[in-house]
């Protein structure tokens, strides 16, 4: 089924959504909560979509053609998100399980909040680099930035500020970016680059990139230290 | 009766759009209200606004005043004093296009006005102040009378409404700019009011804003010093004072007033080179009561240029980009696309980085 977003409202396209098992959005233009909830379908979505593409998705696949805006795949329960583009701030906010594949970089404060729970692990990939605040308040699940065709630092300020469970996977030579306190650097070890291995496979399939110059790279990890845990950063109460 | 603002909290989610022809290109006010349309979501009808520069070619040398009155006598009263204080050289109301969608319209007028040349002489000041403080003496001292827009070659058009709404009912694709911005307001609280809708402006300085100032009340105070007065108590119009008072009259640059008013963390300002850092250091100290904390992402129009800027945090969206002489600004990409579906560059700006841009040649003014 092909649904052309122009003149419709985000009601409109989802209704319409909510009767196929396959679907293309053609023409969408920020139409917000594209998908929303959905699951057991596949979506493509050619244009820009709004705010919170695939809010609460789950399992539903949905593959966007262009940039993404803020809060892609907020509180996702499970499904996989694909970018052929860039999102904006708040990516995978809250999300609680699933994939979300970026191609390029996404904006401030990707995966603020994630969250993992008995086998629910949410995978987040960033294929460029991220924003300040990433992690932020990470409570777990797996943020990967990858740092491919970016002429800018890998993260940015604050990375993993409250962040207290969870990893961030950062492919780079050196990260460049003071850290918070309560964040622990590694060097990746052989059991790490093995755990994440098949995302990156993932991310390398759907963007045709070369997994074998990847993983011959270097990867930190960034993990919350239990014995310097977070306090405050914005006020003292 | 309405509550007026500041008698209710009003917290905002708010849209803000900005377009700019480098090359300074007429561009009518088509093609922002468009911007807003797509957005529509992200206002709740209860304001709207724009502001367009370059659109009063023919009186470029006056002061254009718009301003709202609540009653004939205030704009009796308010029309006396500025007989007083300037020559009028075109009075009339503001044409607007009458819509089910844009209620309980104050009337609305519009002036061109000069200083009058032995008032400006004896009150000692320089015209501009002196255009600020009778702006400000209407605003504070009369009952029913609002200017709302009071520089040269620019003006601002706003209402209670949805943007793309009060775009029509100004008739703004009638009008033609290098500059325009544009501003959709989602107050949560209140009734909101035609003075209360963005943009606010002062002198040539207009400021739309998306966002929520936790430091109001601290920059009240201090900027209230300087003779200003937040008739208002939203927390944009101090943003425009503060824009007035940093650039005008203390000689800032744009680039250091940003630094000022989304000043980065003293952890930041340690990790940078040494002139850098000294730099940061004396522009906090010094300015330390005009720092905006809380979530803004804000565009401001000045004469022959437009600077965007996010709160240090970025707890707002931003988007910028760019096909050839032209520069769109948004929150929303989805915006920009609409404006220019050909668009080449588009990216976010940082938190506290201030993306400036100017006309590359003052067209047509001395």
């Amino acid at each position: 089924m092909t649904v052309d977003a122009r003149g419709m409202t985000f009601g409109e396209i989802n209704e319409r959504l909510r009767t196929a098992d396959e679907a293309t959005v053609e023409n969408c233009l920020g139409q917000r909560f594209i998908a929303c909830g959905m699951g057991g379908k596949k979506i493509t979505v050619n244009g820009t979509p709004g705010n919170a593409l695939g809010a609460y998705l789950d399992g539903a696949e949905i593959t966007v053609y262009g940039n993404a805006q803020d809060a892609v795949g907020d509180t996702m329960n499970d499904g996989r998100i694909i970018i052929h583009g860039s999102t904006g701030d708040a990516t995978g906010y809250a999300m609680r399980g699933g994939e979300i594949y970026v191609r390029d970089s996404a904006g401030y404060r990707a995966g603020i909040h994630m969250k993992a729970y008995k086998e629910k692990l949410p995978v987040m990939v960033i294929g460029g680099s991220c924003g300040s605040f990433a992690g932020e308040y990470q409570a777990g699940g797996i943020i990967i930035v990858l740092g491919r065709r970016i002429n800018v630092p890998i993260i940015g300020n604050f990375c993993g500020t409250g962040m207290h469970g969870g990893r961030i996977y950062l492919c780079c030579d050196e990260i460049g970016v003071h850290l918070p306190r309560q964040v622990k650097v590694r060097p990746a070890e052989k059991e790490d680059m093995e755990f994440i291995s098949g995302y990156i496979k993932n991310y390398c399939m759907f963007f045709s990139d070369d997994y074998g110059e990847i993983a011959r790279r270097h990867f930190f990890v960034l993990e919350p230290d239990s014995e310097n845990p977070y306090k405050q950063l914005y006020v003292l109460n | 009766m309405l509550k007026r603002e500041g008698e209710v909290r009003i917290p905002s989610g708010c849209a803000v759009a900005g377009l700019f022809s480098k090359d300074g290109k007429s561009i009518s006010g088509e093609t922002i209200i468009r911007a807003m349309t797509v957005m529509h979501d992200r206002s709740n009808g209860l304001g709207g606004g724009f502001a367009g520069y370059g659109i009063y070619p023919q009186y470029k040398d006056y002061y254009a005043f718009h301003v709202f009155y609540e009653s004939a006598s205030a704009r009796e009263e308010c029309e006396k004093y500025i007989n007083e204080m300037y020559e009028v050289i075109n009075l009339s109301k503001i044409p607007v296009k009458k819509s089910p969608k844009i209620t309980n319209e104050p009337l609305i007028w519009r002036y061109f006005i000069s200083p009058d040349h032995n008032r400006l002489r004896d009150s000692q000041l320089d015209e501009k102040e002196y255009v600020v403080r009778t702006v400000v003496h209407i605003n504070t001292q009369m009952d029913g009378a609002y200017v709302f827009s009071s520089g040269k070659n620019m003006g601002v058009f706003k209402a209670v409404g949805f943007p793309e709404d009060v775009g029509e009912f100004y008739r703004l694709d009638e009008y033609e700019g290098y500059s325009w911005t544009a501003h959709g307001r989602y107050p949560t609280n209140t009734p909101g009011w035609w003075g209360g809708a963005h943009p606010f402006a002062m002198l040539d300085y207009s400021i739309v804003h998306n966002g929520e100032i936790s430091s109001y009340d601290a920059n009240r105070r201090y900027i209230e010093m300087f003779g200003y007065k937040c008739t208002l108590l939203t927390d944009t119009e101090v943003i425009t004072y503060i824009i007035d008072y940093l650039v005008r009259r203390t000689g800032l640059t744009l680039e250091e007033t940003a630094s000022v008013i989304a000043a980065p963390f003293w952890s930041t300002i340690e990790g940078r080179s040494e002139g850098e850092r000294e730099r940061l250091t004396y522009l906090r100290n010094t300015f330390s009561s005009l720092l905006i904390t809380g979530p803004f992402s804000i565009l401001l129009g000045f004469d022959g240029g437009m600077m965007a800027l996010n709160d240090r945090l970025k707890l707002r969206s931003m988007v910028v980009g760019e096909k050839d002489d032209m520069v769109y600004i948004a929150s929303e990409e989805c915006a920009l696309r609409v404006m220019e579906p050909s668009i080449e560059r588009v990216w976010a700006p940082k938190g506290g980085e201030p993306v400036i841009v100017r006309l590359n040649r003052k067209n047509g003014d001395s």
